[in-house]
């Protein structure tokens, strides 16, 4: 009902804090981590990167989307540990960067997000396909954000926006401008 | 480029223009800062044990282990809280004879539902004190439990309320006299069943809590994810005894609410004693699985219905049974009988005619309590009278649109009234009904489908024409002794700057309630939008308010803001003519400056007004006092709601081998007044329909026999995803409310309001060639085969 699994009788073991480096939003970190603590926990609690979300706690919702190594990964579905030495680029970084500043702008123009909760994971998913096909199609889109859920905007903005973005992208290309 | 100038290209003109949310580009950066967000210094977190079974005696509770296990603060139980907490009642004295039983936020020796929270741990974080959880042991002796609303309704019943004469918590009946003649001589009886599942909001953000008892000065703040921050400040303050401007509830960035979120839940009620208990910050967040044992449930109907039509089609009475379960307790403060109260009342809601009877029955059951989401009884009332009206259609062989255009009330018969006794101001059915037909392109939709059947394709159209509640006056809750507000209050200032500040009630959830003030008060006073600072969801800077529920924040939060920023404009405008010499009436604002109203010449900086009265009103004529902050409140009148009306369609593909239904598109006819910002209300109103769509296909709570919630994950309990769902085509009629100046209502709750009817009409629409029909919520795989006798 509430949360973990079974316990070892002996607390003190999974609170013993382990060392894992990581560079997030390009600065190398440390932190101490318990070895259950999930990375999501790790980037909230410890680094105050609140941007990242928990929904559901089990990769169904995609609010806690974050790039691993460059493609999108559900933080809550890995321990802080596993993340050793990786590079994580949370919503937070990818924001100071500019790399999804056109995003941004589109989602904000078009009301693609009300509560805004689950908009950072949306963005990682957009980020994400649009990194890997110049110009996909609507369904595309939608099938692309089918592991994001959003309970307030109906997700016709969201795909508008996301397809607006790929084809200024894609026009912008065409003209040579550097991204 | 030579179209006529529209109000809208005026200066400052942004009532009805579709700007983006300011507030919207700090939650696209990840600067949302929601209740899961805050840390406090000294913060404890808390967790919860809950009960495993649907009703149980408690024997006893070992805490010992728990209490000692290091990093553990308190373990509390029901009776240490009950120490402090006085009990709740979730009764309206409106609703004769209804009853429910007193609430604590930890129940002394009995559970009444599988998931009441049992044993509160506090520790130093969330793990640690599930750590304590597991060291907790609680000696149960398991009760018969009421698991579905038939075997509640049986005689013989075990009580769920041990105290009660049955599970009845309140039963009421509407009759306008007449219907069984009527019934008699019909040409027509059309008969149906419906049954409605149980579903829950599933916000994205589960509820959460800090609770922030401060001992030496006797204050409490509650950082609360709460779209009803007043209401919490009440409550907390009566039923922790503190004064009420000692508590402070807070309401940040919230993430999704649809009713869930305004009220009393146990675990929350415990986290505000806990924090009294130790005197520190106490935090706790639902996890997703205690959000769907916890949340409230919504729906949950048994309706049977029976439509009297004459031989040309015309709808003549309407007698109608609703049976509803809600659950062990009935929800505080606003009980759980009011959806099955709207259901009773909006059904024909619509149409034209005068015969109509039902009864209401409130169920208790083994299960967490049900009670207000998102569109209020609206869907099961939508859905019932829509498809007895197309049952009807078939029955004297009209069209669907044709019989609705036969039988709604016309666009020129207002002010009237529904049989049930909703007062209709002005809506507009025949309008929306002929927009309608553009919009689908109707004919073309029935020809391709004729087309397609001949193929083995089989598409369905479906159509609903709807009537949704809004801007509720006092009579809603106030005259049922709830301390629940209609009223909402501004408080305006102009800054030094010239700038100005807007703390309002009404609260953001997401839907752009700051973005549409901003818009209200920049028009009225005739300053950018920029200038506007909008501050929502804080009871210590704004004044009391109903805040965001119920289609209110746009009719009654913007008419406030209206209203409010016309007594500072007059005001700013009597300065001015002081320091000009002029007649105030021979002054307006334009794009920040005085001008003169005969010229428009600009005569004097609004910021100028704004310096010389904060700084050096020893300028100004001896006893003017310059009142540059005013503070306003607004509480409807007239009309006791102002009722919005419109139609959905929508076109389907039924997949007859696999059952499965896929939306192909939508299509939303809409008349909520006066619109504010064109871009919102779309947008309100497709977040709308896509939760109606989840209801119509996916969501149910699926119970098993002992009264388990089966399907409690976020992988179990399907929710509308990006793919499944359509591309939804919207387009309003304005008919302004003359109640206020304004003339906005509501638009939050009409697109959830008929989607589902409009999806069971149409899958009934493409099962028609095969003889069978469905009316079960939700339309599932299984259902579908089911009715074509496949499964």
């Amino acid at each position: 009902m509430s949360g973990h699994p079974t316990m070892p009788i002996d607390i003190d073991e999974p609170d013993e804090a382990v060392r894992v480096r990581l560079v997030v939003n390009g600065r190398k970190t440390v932190c101490e981590v318990a070895p259950r603590d999930t990375l999501v926990d790790c980037l909230r609690n410890q680094l105050e990167l609140t941007g990242t979300h928990a929904g559901c706690e089990m990769g169904a919702c995609g609010a806690c989307l974050v790039q691993l190594d460059g493609h999108a990964v559900h933080a809550c579905l890995m321990f802080a540990v596993q993340a050793e030495g990786a590079r994580i680029d949370t919503i937070e970084g990818l924001s100071e960067s500019g790399a999804i500043a056109d995003l941004q702008a589109e989602f904000h123009r078009r009301n693609a997000l009300q509560c805004g909760f689950c908009t950072p994971g949306m963005l990682m998913t957009a980020h994400e396909l649009l990194s890997n096909v110049a110009r996909p199609s609507r369904e595309a889109i939608r099938d692309a954000l089918s592991g994001n859920f959003c309970r307030c905007t109906g997700y016709e903005a969201i795909v508008d926006a996301i397809a607006a973005v790929a084809e200024a992208r894609a026009a912008r290309a065409a003209e040579g401008t550097p991204q | 480029m030579t179209a006529p100038l529209t109000s809208l290209d005026r200066p400052n003109s942004y009532i009805g223009r579709s700007v983006p949310r300011p507030n919207a580009k700090r939650l696209l950066a990840g600067r949302g800062r929601y209740v899961t967000d805050i840390r406090l210094p000294r913060m404890l977190h808390a967790a919860f044990l809950r009960s495993p079974y649907a009703h149980a005696r408690i024997i006893g509770i070992d805490v010992e282990a728990a209490r000692a296990l290091p990093g553990v603060h308190l373990v509390a139980m029901g009776a240490d809280l009950a120490k402090i907490c006085t009990p709740w009642t979730g009764t309206l004295d409106h609703f004769k004879g209804m009853t429910s039983e007193p609430q604590l936020p930890l129940p002394l020796d009995r559970v009444v539902w599988a998931g009441q929270a049992v044993v509160a741990v506090v520790a130093e974080s969330r793990a640690l004190a599930e750590d304590a959880l597991e060291l907790i042991s609680v000696d149960y002796e398991e009760l018969p439990a009421v698991v579905d609303l038939d075997a509640a309704r049986a005689p013989d019943a075990p009580r769920v309320n041990p105290a009660s004469q049955s599970n009845l918590c309140f039963r009421t009946q509407l009759d306008s006299g007449g219907v069984d003649e009527v019934f008699a001589s019909a040409a027509h009886v059309i008969e149906q069943e419906f049954s409605f599942g149980r579903h829950t909001p599933v916000t994205l953000e589960p509820r959460a809590i800090v609770a922030d008892y401060d001992p030496e000065g006797s204050t409490l703040i509650v950082h609360h994810a709460t779209q009803t921050p007043y209401q919490f400040q009440d409550l907390y303050s009566r039923h922790y005894n503190i004064p009420e401007a000692s508590v402070r509830v807070i309401a940040p960035d919230i993430g999704g609410s649809f009713g869930m979120k305004l009220h009393v839940y146990h675990e929350d009620m415990a986290v505000v004693g806990l924090s009294i208990l130790l005197g520190r910050p106490v935090k706790y967040v639902a996890d997703r699985i205690e959000s769907f044992v916890s949340d409230i449930h919504a729906r949950d109907h048994q309706v049977q219905a029976r439509m009297a039509v004459d031989a040309d089609g015309r709808i003549l009475a309407m007698d109608i049974h609703d049976a509803t379960a809600i659950g062990a307790f009935s929800t505080y403060p606003r009980t759980s009988v009011v959806e099955g109260n709207q259901v009773i009342r909006l059904i024909g809601a619509p149409y034209d005619f005068r015969s109509y009877r039902a009864v209401l029955e409130v169920v208790f059951q083994n299960k967490v309590q049900t009670s207000q989401y998102r569109a209020v009884g609206h869907p099961i009332a939508c859905a019932v009278t829509e498809r007895m009206v197309d049952l009807a259609a078939g029955a004297v062989g009209l069209d669907p649109l044709a019989i609705r255009a036969k039988n709604v009330i016309p666009d020129d018969a207002y002010p009237t009234a529904s049989p049930t006794g909703y007062r209709f101001e002005a809506l507009s059915h025949q309008a929306c009904l002929r927009r309608l037909r553009d919009l689908m392109d109707y004919d073309a939709l029935r020809a391709e489908q004729t087309e397609l059947r001949q193929r083995g394709i089989h598409r369905g159209i479906g159509i609903a024409t709807f009537v949704e509640i809004t801007n509720p006056s006092p009579a809603f809750y106030g005259v049922g002794g709830a301390r629940i507000s209609s009223q909402d209050g501004a408080t305006l200032s102009l800054t030094p700057s010239g700038e100005v500040r807007c703390a309002i009630s009404v609260t953001e959830q997401g839907q752009g309630t700051e973005a549409i003030v901003s818009q209200i008060v920049a028009d009225q006073l005739g300053v950018a939008q920029e200038h506007v600072k909008v501050i929502t969801g804080d009871t210590e800077v704004t004044p009391h308010g109903g805040a965001t529920w119920a289609c209110r924040g746009a009719g009654i939060g913007g008419e406030t803001a209206l209203q409010a920023a016309r007594r500072l404009k007059a005001n700013i405008l009597e300065i001015a003519a002081l320091v000009l010499q002029e007649q105030p009436a021979a002054l307006d604002i334009v794009d920040g400056q005085v001008v003169s109203v005969a010229t428009r010449q600009p005569r004097l900086a609004v910021a100028e007004i704004a310096r010389i009265a904060y700084f050096r009103s020893d300028t100004l004529p001896p006893g003017t006092q310059a009142q540059l902050t005013v503070s306003h409140h607004f509480a409807p009148q007239g009309y006791p709601f102002a009722f919005t009306n419109g139609i959905q369609g929508c076109s389907i593909e039924v997949d007859v081998e696999t059952g499965f239904v896929k939306l192909l598109k939508h299509y939303v006819v809409e008349d909520c007044g006066r619109i504010i910002n064109p871009m919102l209300v779309d947008e309100q109103l497709r977040g709308g329909v896509v939760q109606g769509l989840g209801a119509a296909l996916f969501e149910e709570c699926r119970y098993g026999e002992t009264g388990q919630l089966l399907n409690g994950t976020l992988a179990d309990y399907l929710v509308p995803m990006a793919m499944e769902m359509p591309d939804i085509v919207i387009d309003h009629v304005e008919t302004p409310t003359a109640d206020t100046i304004l003339g906005a209502k509501g638009c939050g709750e009409a697109g959830t309001a008929a989607a589902s009817a409009c999806v069971l009409n149409a899958v009934n629409d493409a099962l028609a060639p095969f003889g069978a029909s469905i009316n079960t919520i939700p339309i599932t795989p299984a259902r579908v085969l089911k009715a074509l006798n496949r499964f």
